[in-house]
């Protein structure tokens, strides 16, 4: 009896072994399979701005119809995010709400041998946000320094003349986190490169920003015009105290009258080829320019669409 | 031959463990080591001061205080919550429920355990936030206290199921013996059974601590992530784990923002190295009584 169940126990384990080990190849072989559908079926990542994400997403489903054998996979994670990526070689296209800066270039030349190519998709201006109740209707950088700035004085609603229909008075700061291209564009357009005050909450994704703002009456945040909704409300812009604020709309942003306008870009590492050139050049078709409009961008003008 | 075979994978699996952790220390601190030796980082400034500005143009500061401030408050207060409930619990669904009500307990508290940690998250930010905002007034309904009742329902699972087990544990005739001296339940419980099944229970709450101190999806996402000392458990704070899940990806492989990253990694394998090894101790001084 005894003998018996000692004799068991050793093949119930090799048993379990052999499982494992079963397991484990398959597992190998699914993922040789995957690739070499890959091969018939081309995919084009891609990778970066939260603030272009939907835009991407947008494009990719359209494309769809366009090109029914390319598959356009898209992520998000911030500029600087689809910049690494794009570096390491593990995506095709960089989606960016900033310019590429210049150690980034040079880590791409040395990295891969090639030179990151740019080209501009849309326009955005980087709206800036408060809750639909609050009686703010215009702002000018210095305010927004002092209020986001590290040694910025603004920290009540009250020093900015405003008394908040709801109470409370402490402003609520709403920021993004580091890898943002818009919190890099915000810090050195409207802080002048000056760091950020801490303890504003950080948000991981534009979208993010704006539903905390619609759910906070004393919060003030920095988003795409693309997610504006009927919870929020977007400041009118002034560089300078006195100059006329401007608000965030298209022509504004097309005539740069609109302070905070910005480039949106996508980045390859080298000239485009094959798959991946025939899907820029349809961004910049009607067709993917449209696109740029329903997710709230402003459209790039037909003389100013080049590669 | 083939028992020989056998027991020697299985000696492997046994000692793979070991393997696992000692690798894995050595690949975190060799990225995190070489920016020890970098003269502009300063070791008391990494865990001292609460200026964290990896990315800065003018003058990058790595100091992660109020991170370490944050996931302790965070966990504190998840303790305070999950170790009365989850012990309660435990004695509940050990010793006072009847044999149908324990089995569904069970069931269901195991399904609490199964619940990925991105939708308590998901619940931290939509539903108890604003239930916070509704109830206590405050401007943000991501903060200390939302991070620390969604980490208490996380740890509440495995305490009771350890916890349970540790009184499971105890041999009957303890409970046969207190009862016939004429103990009530309540007496049973309060002086036999705890008493006895000290070191199991201090298991369940040391691992719901470590679950707690380890989390990353759910806070990340119900903190508020702000850099920031906490005044009150109304405030956002922003802990280890979700700094680096927030960061890693961006900072460039090799940089001085990813090797302080894996530095906090270090930080956090530390500290749960300490609360280990202190319960190791306290385990031992208990059983040499």
């Amino acid at each position: 009896m005894i003998k018996d169940s000692m004799l068991q126990r050793p093949l119930l384990l090799a048993g379990a072994l052999a499982v494992t080990v079963a397991l484990l190849h398959t597992g190998c072989g699914k993922s040789e399979r995957g690739a070499a559908g890959r091969a018939a079926k081309t995919a084009i990542q891609i990778k970066g701005s939260d603030t272009m994400v939907n835009l991407a997403q947008a494009w990719a489903e359209e494309y769809k119809k366009v090109a029914p054998d390319v598959d356009v996979e898209v992520s998000g994670g911030g500029s600087g995010q689809g910049i690494a990526a794009l570096l390491k070689g593990t995506i095709d296209i960089a989606t960016c709400s900033r310019n590429m800066k210049p150690q980034e270039i040079e880590q791409a030349k040395k990295n891969t041998g090639k030179e990151p190519k740019e080209i501009i998709v849309g326009y955005d201006a980087l709206a800036i946000y408060v809750h639909k109740d609050n009686p703010l209707n215009e702002i000018a950088f210095e305010q927004l320094a002092d209020i986001y700035a590290e040694g910025g004085k603004i920290t009540q609603w009250s020093e900015l003349g405003v008394k908040l229909p709801a109470g409370g008075d402490e402003i609520v700061r709403v920021s993004r986190q580091s890898s943002s291209g818009t919190y890099e564009f915000f810090r050195e357009h409207v802080l002048n490169k000056k760091d950020f005050k801490l303890g504003s909450r950080d948000m991981n994704g534009s979208k993010e920003v704006v539903e905390l703002i619609a759910a906070t009456p004393t919060a003030i945040g920095y988003s795409g015009m693309g997610y504006a909704t009927g919870h929020v409300k977007m400041l009118k812009v002034s560089a300078k105290a006195g100059q006329p604020a401007v608000a965030p709309t298209v022509e504004a942003t097309l005539n740069h009258t609109y302070p905070i306008a910005r480039s949106l870009l996508v980045y390859t590492l080298g000239q485009p080829e094959g798959v991946v050139k025939s899907f820029e050049d349809w961004i910049l078709s009607d067709a993917g320019q449209k696109g740029v409009e329903a997710s709230g961008y402003v459209p790039v003008p037909q003389a100013a669409r080049k590669q | 031959m083939g028992e020989k075979l056998l027991e020697g994978l299985i000696y492997l699996c046994g000692i793979s463990a070991i393997i696992f952790v000692l690798g894995i220390f050595f690949f975190v601190f060799k990225e995190a080591f070489p920016v020890l030796a970098k003269p502009n980082f300063s070791l008391g400034q990494f865990l001292f001061s609460p200026e964290w500005y990896p990315t800065s143009e003018t003058n990058v500061r790595y100091g992660v205080f109020a991170m370490i401030v944050g996931t302790f408050s965070v966990t504190v207060l998840a303790m305070l919550i999950a170790v009365p409930f989850g012990l309660g619990a435990a004695v509940f669904v050990s010793e006072f429920c009847g044999p149908k009500l324990k089995e569904t307990l069970k069931i269901i508290i195991e399904l609490l355990a199964a619940i990925p940690s991105v939708v308590w998250g998901f619940i931290g930010l939509t539903v108890m936030s604003k239930l916070i905002v509704q109830f206590t007034g405050a401007p943000v309904g991501v903060n200390i206290l939302n991070g620390g009742v969604i980490l208490a329902l996380m740890s509440v699972p495995i305490i009771v199921s350890i916890g349970e087990d540790a009184l499971k544990a105890v041999p009957d005739s303890y409970r046969e013996a207190g009862l016939a001296l004429g103990a009530t339940q309540w007496q049973l419980v309060y002086r036999v059974l705890l008493p006895a099944a000290k070191t199991g229970l201090l298991a369940a709450v040391l691992l719901g601590v470590g679950r707690a101190v380890g989390e990353t999806m759910a806070v990340l996402m119900a903190t508020g992530h702000a850099v920031h000392i906490p005044h009150s458990i109304l405030d956002s704070v922003r802990t280890l784990t979700a700094n680096i899940a927030a960061e890693l990806g961006e900072a460039p492989e090799h940089s001085d923002h990813y090797r302080v990253l894996f530095l906090t990694g270090v930080l956090l394998f530390t500290i749960t190295f300490a609360v280990n090894l202190a319960a190791d101790l306290v385990i031992r001084g208990i059983r040499k009584k």
